[in-house]
């Protein structure tokens, strides 16, 4: 079944896609940044792949890699039963800013808080978010800290003992 | 001569009052929770060393239990609730993350709660059997009956040095 439900996303998505695999029941669909928002469109809105819920979304750093980063959805849909992993792969800019994609959550609103955290951890820019603030780390963290290149021992305190306090 | 040991002996009741009627507060954020429930359930019976009242309301309490991962953001809420505990108050780290951050090494987690507020007693564990956490609620009912507490000892501290610039004391060098 979702083997069909991959072949149909093949089809519908067209030029978007830069490749596709199949293992064991997982499938996964690599498309573009460009034009991101579009091709989830079509993914949840086609009547035979019929996507309607993100159950998942998150993001990777391949550290040394190019492009760096990734950033995966996992999709299910309701009427089928199928589901499908969406990846896309994103550079990091030449002068050191974010990397930016379109934001899904006005598909699916639960990926409002998903995105916020891949922007919190990653620092990756969500386009058309309504709210892309930190959500775990607090507002005075500096960096993103499930980057590679984060120092492992780095802290940020944001209250340590008066020092004259014996 | 009379006063003072009259004064004393005074002293050493109210702390014997004070260690056996410890009113806690449970700052429980993880996993080590679990075995705190336990200690608190008949079982274990914390009841029977005077520490038996939750209060979930620092005011009302002296003993806040730090039970588990303290991390960075919480820093300010954990160091508030302990300004807001009256005096005299002691404080216990449960488990190894409330005392030195545990197995975390990361950029989240507080390297052990002392590093934003006075800890009397650290219980080692993760998470701490329940006989430790009686063998540290003993521990820490010493210290109180003893005076070496922390807020004891600054307030012996604070005494000591108004009876210095009045003269009273003198300190041999
Ligand atoms: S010491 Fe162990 S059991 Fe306790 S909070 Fe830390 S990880 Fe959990």
């Amino acid at each position: 079944m979702s083997i069909e439900a991959l072949a149909r996303a093949k089809e519908i998505l067209g030029p978007a896609v830069v490749s596709t695999h199949s293992y064991r029941g997982d499938d996964t669909v690599v498309v573009k940044p460009e034009g991101f928002l579009e091709s989830m469109r079509i993914l949840r809105d086609d009547p035979e792949v019929a996507m309607n819920f993100l159950s998942d979304m998150t993001a990777v750093d391949y550290f040394g890699r190019e492009p760096r980063f990734e950033v995966v959805y996992h999709l299910r849909s309701f009427k089928t039963g199928a589901r499908l992993r969406v990846k896309s792969q994103l550079d990091e800019p030449e002068d050191g800013s974010n990397p930016v994609i379109d934001s899904v959550s006005s598909l699916w609103a639960s990926a409002n808080w998903n995105e916020r955290e891949a922007w919190d951890l990653y620092g990756i820019k969500f386009r058309g978010h309504p709210d892309l603030r930190r959500i775990l780390m607090y507002e005075e963290f500096i960096g993103h800290p499930l980057r590679k290149d984060y120092p492992k021992e780095k802290r940020q305190p944001l209250i340590r003992r008066p020092p004259d306090e014996v | 001569m009379g006063l003072e040991f009259y004064t004393s002996r005074l002293a050493d009741a109210v702390n014997w009052a004070r260690k056996y009627s410890l009113f806690q507060y449970p700052f429980v954020t993880a996993c080590c929770g679990m075995e705190f429930m336990s200690v608190w359930a008949p079982k274990y019976d914390v009841a029977r060393f005077g520490a038996e009242f939750p209060r979930f309301s620092p005011r009302q309490a002296d003993l806040l239990m730090i039970v588990g991962t303290i991390t960075e953001r919480q820093g300010p809420v954990l160091r508030r609730i302990y300004e807001q505990m009256c005096e005299p108050k002691w404080t216990v780290a449960f488990g190894v993350c409330a005392s030195t951050g545990g197995f975390y090494q990361n950029y989240s987690t507080m390297p052990g709660a002392d590093q934003c507020i006075p800890i009397d007693v650290y219980i080692p564990g993760c998470p701490p059997r329940p006989e430790q956490v009686l063998d540290g609620l003993i521990m820490l009912q010493d210290k109180i009956q003893e005076k070496r507490g922390f807020v004891q000892l600054r307030e012996k501290r604070e005494h000591d040095a108004v009876l210095q610039a009045t003269g009273k004391l003198k300190v041999i060098p």
